[in-house]
């Protein structure tokens, strides 16, 4: 048991996708500008993440290797994936109207979000069970809802306060992430 | 080969069929009412009114928290029209509305800057750096984005010139 939450521990916090990683960085800045919908896109993202690194795994164990098609596995993750982010935009449209309009492009962009397919692949080389996968694979997500929380919150703050001009919008927007990213660096001390 | 052609084509044929059973069972019904008001409306999704685009606009027209009058590009035909299908009360005394305006680039002021072209919802300003822009007028919708972008003003609403293609008979003048 504390073998998995040390995995979900790691992946969430040490070896954060979107931080150390540097996976999925297109989704951290562009819907980042409020906390609401930073937390709508970070649950999307943990549910398609979760979903594509078990979906990818059966696919990989059960169809790609016994075949001998290693060399179509990114073509078939990306084929799940999208299949998995088409549904999960049905999902929230039909659930949350509100917070399919907050979403927008994005929605259907995590298709091409790298931190999907990202997670799905490494999950691969780490040569993970099923069990553990998907638990590597929730953990990777969760820690990019949290930092896409964190920093919708620092985000928020940052527009409130004056800003100089030249700073003032994308810039100091990447000099936030950037500090929080060296905030992040700290948990690789972390002794798990 | 065949393995790969074969597995491939099943997996996709399978998302597919999830896909859409999933689609079949979780259809949104929108408001029909939201729809047609939102197929009146101009469509350039300018935000004169302060919602987000023409779809915020009919919703908020329809569940009766924005009124009739709510589109300065529709002018006093459309919040007539509106009124007309909601079965509003409407005073119109508010709308200032001299006819359709569409914009138009004044040469002279015109430093060929291209603010005005960005902000265009409809792409109806053409030009390119340096050069004076002009505004094609079967595409602009009148919506006045582009007049407070422009550093020299030179860009003024004008009233619809009258072609050939626009031109109506006009009412015959009331008999006393």
């Amino acid at each position: 048991m504390s073998e998995y939450i040390l995995l979900l521990l790691s992946t969430a916090l040490v070896n954060n996708v979107v931080l150390v990683k540097f996976l999925g960085l297109c989704p951290a800045m562009g819907v980042s500008k409020s906390v609401d919908s930073a937390l709508g896109m970070g649950l999307a993202t943990t549910f398609v993440i979760t979903l594509a690194a078990g979906a990818s795994w059966m696919l990989e164990n059960w169809l790609l290797a016994p075949l001998g098609l290693s060399y179509l596995r990114i073509l078939t993750f990306i084929l799940v994936i999208a299949a998995v982010v088409q549904f999960t935009e049905m999902v929230i449209r039909k659930m949350s109207p509100g917070l399919y309009q907050a979403l927008g492009i994005y929605l259907p962009l995590i298709t091409t979000n790298c931190a999907v397919l990202g997670v799905a692949l490494l999950n691969i080389s780490q040569q993970f069970g099923l069990f553990k996968s998907l638990v590597y694979g929730f953990g990777s997500a969760m820690g990019f809802t949290l930092v896409m929380v964190i920093f919708a919150g620092l985000r928020e703050r940052v527009a409130l306060s004056r800003v100089p001009q030249a700073f003032d919008g994308a810039p100091i927007a990447f000099v936030t992430i950037s500090l929080l990213a060296l905030a992040f660096m700290g948990f690789s001390g972390l002794n798990i | 080969m065949l393995a790969a052609v074969l597995s491939l084509t099943v997996l996709g044929a399978v998302l597919g069929v999830v896909l859409g059973v999933a689609n079949r069972f979780l259809q949104v019904e929108g408001n029909p009412v939201v729809d047609e008001v939102l197929e009146m409306m101009p469509g350039s999704n300018c935000g004169q009114c302060g919602f987000p685009g023409c779809a915020g606009a009919a919703a908020a027209v329809v569940d009766g928290s924005a009124p009739a009058t709510l589109c300065p590009p529709g002018g006093k035909a459309l919040a007539s029209a509106l009124a007309a299908k909601l079965g509003l009360s409407l005073d119109l005394s508010g709308m200032d509305d001299s006819g359709p305006k569409l914009a138009a680039v004044a040469e002279e002021l015109c430093i060929g800057c291209c603010r005005c072209a960005k902000v265009c919802p409809t792409d109806a300003i053409v030009g390119a750096a340096r050069q004076i822009h002009n505004v094609l007028r079967e595409a602009c919708t009148g919506c006045e984005s582009c007049v407070p972008v422009c550093p020299t003003e030179a860009l003024l609403m004008k009233p619809m010139p009258v072609t050939l293609q626009h031109w109506v008979m006009p009412r015959p003048a009331a008999v006393a």
